[in-house]
């Protein structure tokens, strides 16, 4: 087996079984929120903020924002794996990607409880 | 003298290599053994290739025809790398939504007024359609349903099909 390489979990079963659960969850929050807007038409200001203020949603939101971190690194790092020849280039590339996510992450919390 | 292995392969693989029996080859010792200890700091794969280097390798993209399955493949890593692109705008647009009834305002009127803002909405719906499709039919795949070469063509065109529809459902949805 190989070990000896930096994705997320120094294993590739168990990164094959978070990227399909992260899928699951992003799937069912996809079908939701395209589901609600589009059931919404003439959404307000009070109803979409209602929405988001119920604690489950935001459990359920920041259960999605996780799985995208999840799922995007196991992704990209695939792909970086796959296309990008030169260390620095991929590490670059890699640090980027982690960084951005973690912003994602923190800016993500702080829209659901923030403000 | 004990051999090591320093290809970091089952041992039987990398005497193979050195004996050039790879692919079922009829042994055929080398006069001199290949240089070892470049074989290490290259690796492996670099020194199978170095050894039968009598076997044209094509790597020439614009010369293979892709089946319809290699094309959705690159297709969904494509779309998820857009998408994780479009997280920013998609996350700009629920803070601004959320943070007071002018913001939310602000984000509605954008979205049914302004063009480009238009075409990222479409953009990344249509990213986000292909992906939920193309990651349905992965999820198939691993319950082992459809593997066949037949019905992965077969599949294959029923992502495009399906992720098409919804492309179109999603310009329709945003203008």
């Amino acid at each position: 087996m190989v070990n000896n390489i930096t994705n997320f979990s120094r294993s590739g079963l168990s990164d094959w079984v978070l990227q399909r659960v992260s899928a699951v969850i992003l799937a069912v929050y996809s079908v939701f929120m395209v589901g609600y807007l589009l059931l919404h038409p003439n959404l307000d200001y009070t109803t979409w903020s209602g929405l988001f203020e119920n604690t489950a949603m935001r459990v359920f939101s920041l259960m999605a924002f996780i799985a995208i971190a999840a799922h995007a690194w196991i992704g990209l790092w695939t792909v970086a794996t796959d296309y990008m020849k030169p260390t620095a280039l991929r590490l670059g590339f890699q640090i980027f990607v982690i960084l951005a996510l973690f912003i994602f992450l923190v800016w993500g919390v702080q829209v659901l409880w923030g403000a | 003298m004990p051999m090591t292995n320093p290809y970091n392969l089952p041992s039987r693989d990398w005497r193979d290599i050195r004996l050039g029996t790879v692919d079922g080859l009829r042994p055929r010792p080398f006069l001199k053994p290949p240089p070892l200890r470049a074989c290490v700091r290259v690796g492996p794969r670099e020194c199978v290739r170095a050894v039968n280097s009598k076997r044209p390798v094509n790597l020439d993209l614009t010369t293979i025809k892709f089946p319809l399955p290699a094309l959705t493949s690159i297709a969904h890593r494509i779309t998820g790398v857009i998408l994780f692109v479009g997280l920013v705008f998609a996350l700009w647009a629920l803070d601004a939504s959320l943070s007071s009834p002018q913001g939310f305002e602000a984000v509605r009127e954008t979205l049914a007024t302004n063009f480009l803002a238009k075409i990222v909405a479409w953009g990344l719906l249509s990213a986000l359609g292909f992906h939920f499709v193309a990651g349905i039919k992965h999820l198939l795949m691993d319950m082992d349903i459809g593997v066949e070469l037949e019905s992965a063509n077969r599949k294959a065109q029923v992502t495009v099909v399906i992720s098409a529809v919804l492309v179109v459902l999603a310009g329709v949805w945003v203008w």
